[in-house]
């Protein structure tokens, strides 16, 4: 399992090495990858379908509970054959759809790391790992997205899926940790057995709430969804995978993950209905309005996810096992009608409903795998759809009594919609006579046709054995997700009764809807005005805001100007210091402890102030240099009174370097200018005065600490005794401390290399301007 | 006396933050001076002070008999000096090289104008 998850990342780092051999007709090779991972996968169905669950374990980081865990029931199963089998076509599939990009091998890539992310998620056993893997997605998806990166358009959307998947993963991060620490541990299997103590603690709401907003984020749940129909900017390939059939259900997976630990409550039951209901309806109303093939496809998948979320929210069993059986049902048939619109867009370059028509003569078995998923979309009886439209209904129709009305309604009413708009997209381009400009329009290559007739015909093969799907697919799955084994009898009949009334109606109000529902560009300006409240807009808004919050931000702080950033930073440590200093307690002054005020020191220091003074308001600079000397000097002199004659000397020499190499420099520069107004003067001599008074308080304070002399003792006492020398100071640097200054005389050298490079550096004319 | 040098490191750092606020330079490189002085006298007044016994054995002894200045401070303020006069000499160098470039003294005219970029 282990290698499941990291082949396809090991094969994403080797395409930066060795991608250039796959830019040409080789491409298909690396199809290879999810085809082997599916078999693998698929010998597994025997041991998972008899109810056991393999685990694999590898330390990663031991100390903080995150390990490599990995685990495979019936759930991973199902949504990792998903992954890799519809994988495989899409390899396939995208070999032909981008022939000749320069970027074949990065888009390659890409899917790769996406591919192996999502098998990451769903095999994940602890729920770090799980959400590492969750990122990868939102990250690789975002380069999927924004493939055509020299299209604004593309690089916006890329970006708008990135912020909306990367918030709620935010989120998401939170409510595992929090749910985490309620339960001690971040193995799924250990926090299934620790439910109840979640399900009763206090924060129990907040961690629901922060699972949702990720669950919700990821899987385009309103109103979070809008980023899912601009992420159709991607190439075919792309949208097929990610936004049908994996990517999308990632949240729903979560969701499912999930429901034998949070789920069960009324909290949980009535946001994931209310939230899915609503979904799914207003995203079927939308997807009758649009013309582009894709958008078509977008919202009918936005109202798929809806479905799906409203079925966990129901949390019945007959509830759950319709969820999987629907997630392979619509896996099937929205990859096909994707890769179908891929061929009619790629062969006629336009997906607009208006004006595709009459295709099937040209596209015949494009037309058979278009009509197959429609069909199955439309839940027509013998297809895999119409099992899953019955699970659907029954569902409903068996929740709670008072609210198995409502909800069969709903169901109904988003089951008419999806059915006209599965024949908008499947049929609807195939219908009636075909234009003159499409005539000489040909089947692409056969590894762009085989695919979507694949995943058709499955459906079909589903729908006619459907216990062979129910036996090994869906009760393993529907297993894990619940506390008892559970068999799934998925039959084509049910015999007469309201559930099959239900299909037929849908099936025939869906029809007409269809027929009366002529695709035309002019109805989508009906949904102007409702443009100004949907959450597209307002996040659009919010997100000017932020950048006009951040170019203010960026004003105030980040101007460019040294000054106004060193005053920030003063300030601000002034704050901090006052704040230190005013809960530090008392200042006081022991009198008794302090040496006596010579002569000598008195004056020394009024010569300092004075030459302190001389330098900060001189207009000279020659007389500021030499102001700033005279308090070297003068320092100097302190040194000499305190005991401190290997200071006075050094003091002395520097000083007097620094005034002959300012001088060397400066004599040439003209005076100051006074460039700064009183009140900015003022401020500053505020800020100054301040910082002053502050250091002052801090040194009081250090007077009051009597001093830790033991290792000064220690210096004294054996400078002598071990290291020959008699002046303590210059052992302590010459020996004790000697490989310090040897670093320090390293530092000057470098110094002294720039300082004499700088100086012996000619101008280049061209560099005056 | 402590109190006079408790004074004398208030002054000197608010000299040098007043200096390094300004726009001029030179006045920037002596702020930067400035400070290091005050934190000199800082860690000075950390050990005791001690008038006119440097931490020196005498001639015929092999450890002190009297008490002596603090060294630890004395050794850390030498390294001090003496890296901060490392400092000085290249900004004072670096300092003559942008003049010679931009022919200003002025921080401001350092600022290259960046482009504006729509967001």
């Amino acid at each position: 399992m282990l290698f499941t998850v990291l082949s396809g990342l090991i094969t994403s780092g080797l395409f930066i090495p060795f991608g250039k051999y796959f830019r040409t007709k080789w491409g298909a090779v690396i199809a290879i990858l999810p085809i082997l991972l599916f078999c693998y996968l698929l010998q597994f169905i025997p041991v998972i379908s008899t109810g056991i669950t393999l685990y694999e374990s590898y330390e990663w980081v031991p100390s903080l509970h995150i390990n490599f865990d990995l685990r495979l029931d019936g759930l991973s199963l199902l949504f990792s054959l998903l992954i890799t089998g519809i994988g495989s076509l899409i390899f396939i599939y995208a070999s032909s759809y981008l022939k000749g990009h320069s970027y074949l091998d990065r888009f390659y890539g890409y899917l790769c790391l996406f591919m192996a992310s999502m098998l990451g998620i769903v095999l994940s056993d602890n729920i770090i790992l799980l959400f590492v893997f969750w990122e990868l997605t939102s990250i690789s998806s975002f380069f999927l997205i924004g493939f055509n990166n020299d299209h604004a358009d593309s690089r916006k959307s890329a970006i708008t899926a990135l912020s909306v998947t990367g918030l709620g993963g935010f989120f998401l991060l939170a409510g595992l940790i929090l749910m985490g620490s309620i339960a001690g541990t971040y193995s799924i299997g250990q926090l299934i057995e620790s439910a109840s103590i979640i399900k009763n603690h206090e924060l129990y709401p907040i961690v629901l709430g922060l699972v949702f907003i990720g669950a919700f984020t990821k899987s385009a749940q309103f109103p979070f969804h809008f980023w899912l129909p601009d992420a159709m900017k991607a190439p075919t390939p792309v949208s097929a995978y990610l936004h049908s059939a994996t990517m999308v259900k990632a949240g729903i997976f979560l969701l499912a993950r999930f429901t034998p630990i949070l789920g069960g409550t009324s909290a949980w039951s009535y946001t994931l209905m209310i939230v899915g209901g609503f979904t799914m309806i207003y995203a079927a109303l939308h997807s009758l309005f649009r013309t582009d093939l894709k958008a078509v496809l977008a919202y009918s998948t936005i109202s798929a996810l809806g479905i799906l979320t409203f079925l966990i929210g129901i949390g019945t069993q007959e509830a759950l096992i319709a969820a999987i059986t629907f997630t392979v049902v619509h896996a099937l048939y929205k990859a096909t009608l994707f890769l179908t619109t891929g061929i009619i867009d790629h062969e006629t370059e336009t997906r607009d409903l208006s004006k595709l028509s009459g295709l099937r003569k040209v596209l015949f078995p494009v037309f058979i795998a278009g009509t197959l998923a429609a069909l199955s979309s439309a839940g027509m009886p013998l297809l895999f759809g119409f099992i899953s439209k019955d699970l659907i209904y029954e569902a409903t129709l068996h929740s709670e009594q008072h609210l198995a009305l409502y909800l069969t309604i709903a169901a109904v009413l988003t089951n008419v919609c999806l059915v006209a708009a599965g024949f908008m997209a499947g049929i609807k381009p195939f219908l009636g006579n075909l234009p003159q400009q499409y005539e000489k329009v040909h089947l692409p290559d056969q590894s762009m046709w085989i695919p979507p007739l694949i995943l058709a015909l499955l459906g079909l093969a589903f729908g006619l054995f459907p216990a062979v799907a129910g036996y090994f697919i869906v009760s393993p799955a529907v297993t894990s997700m619940s506390a008892e084994t559970v068999n799934a009898h998925l039959q084509v009949w049910h015999g007469f009764n309201t559930v099959l009334l239900l299909s037929l109606v849908t099936l025939a109000l869906g029809s007409i809807l269809f027929l009366y529902n002529k695709p035309d560009s002019r109805k989508l300006t009906l949904l102007v005005p409702l443009n100004k409240v949907s959450p597209q807009n307002i996040t659009k808004k919010l997100f000017k805001k932020f950048v006009n919050f951040s170019a203010w931000y960026t004003n105030i702080m980040h101007n460019g100007f040294l000054r106004s950033y060193l005053l920030k930073i003063i300030i601000f440590a002034e704050a901090l210091l006052a704040y230190e200093l005013f809960i530090g307690g008392s200042i006081y002054i022991d009198y008794t402890q302090l040496s006596p005020i010579s002569i000598y020191e008195a004056v020394n220091v009024l010569i300092l102030i004075a030459a302190v003074g001389l330098t900060v308001t001189t207009s000279s600079r020659l007389t500021a240099v030499v102001g700033t000397s005279a308090i070297g000097y003068a320092i100097c002199l302190m040194f000499v009174y305190y005991s401190a004659p290997d200071l006075a000397m050094t003091q002395f020499t520097i000083d007097t370097l620094t005034v002959v190499l300012f001088v060397f420099v400066l004599f040439n520069l003209p005076s100051f200018i006074n460039q700064a107004n009183n009140k900015i003067i003022i401020r500053d001599s505020i800020v100054a005065i301040t910082f002053g008074t502050l250091l002052s308080i801090i040194a009081i304070k250090v007077l009051q600490v009597p001093t830790d002399i033991t290792i000064s003792e220690f210096y004294g006492q054996f400078a002598y005794t071990l290291a020959k020398g008699k002046n303590v100071v210059n052992v302590i640097l010459v020996d004790f401390r000697g490989l310090d200054t040897m670093f320090e005389i390293v530092v000057l050298s470098i110094a002294a290399l720039g300082v004499y490079s700088l100086i012996r550096l000619k101008l280049k004319s061209s560099e005056k301007d | 006396m402590e109190l006079l040098l408790v004074f004398l490191i208030g002054v000197l750092y608010a000299a040098g933050v007043y200096l390094i606020l300004r726009r001029s330079m030179v006045r920037l490189l002596l702020g930067i001076i400035l400070l290091g002085n005050g934190t000199n006298i800082l860690i000075f007044l950390l050990g005791n002070i001690v008038k006119g016994k440097p931490p020196i054995i005498g001639a015929n002894l092999k450890v002190f008999q009297d008490i002596y200045a603090d060294p630890v401070p004395q050794a850390l303020i030498l390294t001090a000096i003496v890296i901060s006069f490392g400092l000085t000499s290249f900004a004072i160098v670096l300092l003559k090289r942008v003049y010679a470039l931009i022919n200003t003294d002025d921080l401001d005219d350092l600022n290259t104008p960046e482009e504006e970029e729509d967001l």
